[in-house]
């Protein structure tokens, strides 16, 4: 849908990551980032311009200088979140066709499958949080700035259909630079068909949390990720619906640093909480709680 | 020049009619609402009440100017989030007064404004498709002209979707395509062949159900052949619709969408 502003982080040592052509192929295709943090390198944040050792960084991958968050691999936000050995993957194998022949488009869904190691740009599944159980979903933003194409539309669509159907609640780590543009118009379809899927699940009755990590935008921006009962950001996230070198051209106007941040959305009125990502656990775990009885206070029959 | 970016280029001509054009010569006492109810009201949308064959129906479009001037007060067709609020507005209440719902859709795509982003553009879009999957009433959406990313499927969520032949409907234009994927704005034309985006292409995957023919001398000189046959097939369908009952209505729409996508496991 748009691009994304090049992100500030550059990866230090570009001569060692094993799938080295396969990035270097990949990124004029794209333009998206370079991998956040290859193995066992420096990279520098993108908050505070620093230098950080990877191996300095805990499992929440935060910037031990300033707190800014990297992105973070779904396998990893997995690891974070759910309660150790709790996640049930679900459609691991699912993998894109190429709906309008886009040239060796199944060539760059390889290079990504070998740099990721994942078939696609969202993980899903069933998991339990502090014992809660739940459906969940994240996006991967190593995978094609997690794009929305087929895959991860249906993968979304049959994680909250899952959940509808298990009387579960969902939550989803939305992370998107748009709609997947290699696949034309069908990539634009998954707005509505993810859309259609919330609706039911909340036509149910059942909690949906959408927590937004840096970059939700585009059209994920304008389907589920806006669609959550509960709006959840990490700190610093860009959100918004287009992109800014886009809008700077259409009003001819340089906008402010914090324009799209989750914090410009939370002062807006459309993010119910910034979370640390430290605290987004725990932060879950309270919501399911919350919404964890069957009886509800009020029956529709006095109390 | 392609076949698809001859298309391109005559869905986007000034002189081609737009939504109120439709409106006025379709429906009989069309009668305009205006405003969100929440911040203002969004010329690039117009939307009320009308009549069609007796039938009460909301109405609602996306409106290019043919002047300068007055493209430059509706955004050359591109909504802000209140155009989108003030179509969730319209729609709920056509939902409680029973009457099917009739969008016409030309845009390039939603504005990319400071304001639309700070009063919440995807917000308002998703709210758009969230509102339509479960609305009680039939809604039917026709690409009058170009139909552009998220801002045009936020009013083509429902029971049928329909294009003039000379429609388009794309996840992007094929300009932002070619230079966003191969840094080459030079390519559109290959773009727009690619992408799929003319009626022709989009029947065939099902995007949309309905070519809406154009007369031969062009849509600019003859608008009165194309209103005639949109009129028609119209009434036909309005009379479909509303003819059957909600639960059905809503799981084949629900089904509509959940077809699309192309994958294997
Ligand atoms: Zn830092």
């Amino acid at each position: 849908m748009k691009l994304f502003k090049k992100k500030n982080y550059i990866p230090i040592g570009r001569n060692i990551p094993r799938s080295n052509t396969a990035e270097k192929s990949a990124k004029p295709e794209m333009g998206v980032d370079e991998p956040i943090i290859p193995d066992g390198m420096w990279v520098k944040c993108r908050h505070c311009g620093g230098l950080v050792y990877k191996k300095e960084m805990d499992e929440f991958e935060i910037c031990p200088k300033c707190g800014g968050h990297f992105r973070i691999s779904a396998k990893n936000r997995i690891k974070i979140t759910c309660d150790e050995g709790t996640f049930e993957e679900f459609d691991a194998d699912m993998v894109s066709k190429n709906p309008i022949g886009y040239p060796d488009y199944d060539k760059l869904i390889q290079k990504m499958q070998q740099k990721t190691e994942i078939k696609e740009a969202v993980v899903t599944g069933m998991c339990k949080i502090n014992g809660y159980k739940t459906v969940i979903a994240v996006m991967d933003s190593n995978f094609m700035m997690a794009s929305m194409g087929s895959v991860v539309g249906e993968k979304i669509t049959r994680a909250i259909e899952r959940a509808t159907q298990m009387d579960l609640p969902i939550i989803i780590f939305t992370a998107s630079g748009g709609a997947r543009m290699q696949e034309g118009i069908i990539s634009l379809m998954q707005m509505a068909k993810t859309s259609a899927a919330v609706r039911k699940h909340s036509d149910k009755g059942l909690l949906y949390v959408s927590v937004m990590t840096d970059p939700t935008t585009g059209g994920v921006s304008a389907s589920f990720a806006n669609l959550g009962d509960i709006i959840l950001a990490e700190p610093k996230a860009i959100i918004g619906f287009a992109g800014r070198r886009v809008i700077e051209g259409t009003i001819n106007e340089k906008l402010p640093d914090d324009f799209q941040s989750a914090e410009f959305q939370l002062k807006h009125g459309f993010v119910d909480k910034i979370v640390n990502r430290k605290d987004i656990k725990e932060a879950l775990s309270v919501i399911l709680k919350f919404h964890s009885k069957k009886e509800a206070a009020f029956n529709g029959q006095g109390f | 020049m392609g076949r698809a970016f001859d298309i391109l280029s005559k869905s986007r001509m000034v002189s081609r009619p737009s939504s109120l054009e439709f409106i006025e010569a379709i429906f009989d006492d069309f009668f305009e609402l205006h405003g969100d109810r929440h911040f203002e009201d969004d010329l690039a949308m117009v939307g009320g009440i009308a009549s069609i064959n007796e039938i009460p129906v909301t109405v609602i479009g996306i409106q290019k100017g043919h002047s300068v001037k007055e493209n430059v007060s509706r955004r050359f067709g591109s909504p802000n989030p209140e155009g989108y609020r003030k179509v969730i507005r319209l729609m709920e209440q056509a939902e409680k007064f029973k009457r099917p719902v009739i969008e016409f859709i030309n845009t390039s795509g939603a504005y990319p404004g400071k304001g639309a982003e700070q009063r919440g553009q995807g917000e308002a879009i998703a709210k758009c498709l969230y509102v339509s999957a479960g609305l009680k009433t039939p809604v039917i959406s026709i690409f009058i002209g170009e139909g552009g990313s998220g801002g045009a499927i936020a009013m083509a969520a429902g029971d049928r979707v329909w294009m003039l032949e000379n429609g388009m409907y794309a996840v992007l234009s094929p300009e932002g395509f070619a230079s966003i994927l191969w840094r080459d704005p030079s390519r559109s034309s290959e773009a727009a062949e690619l992408m799929k985006i003319t009626a022709e292409d989009l029947i065939k995957n099902g995007v949309i159900e309905k070519i809406i023919p154009e007369p031969e001398e062009g849509i600019e000189n003859n608008p009165e052949y194309t209103f005639n046959i949109l009129k028609d097939e119209l009434i036909k369908e309005i009379n479909i619709l509303r003819n059957k009952p909600i639960d059905q209505l809503l799981s084949e729409r629900y089904a509509r969408f959940r077809k699309f996508g192309e994958f294997e496991e």
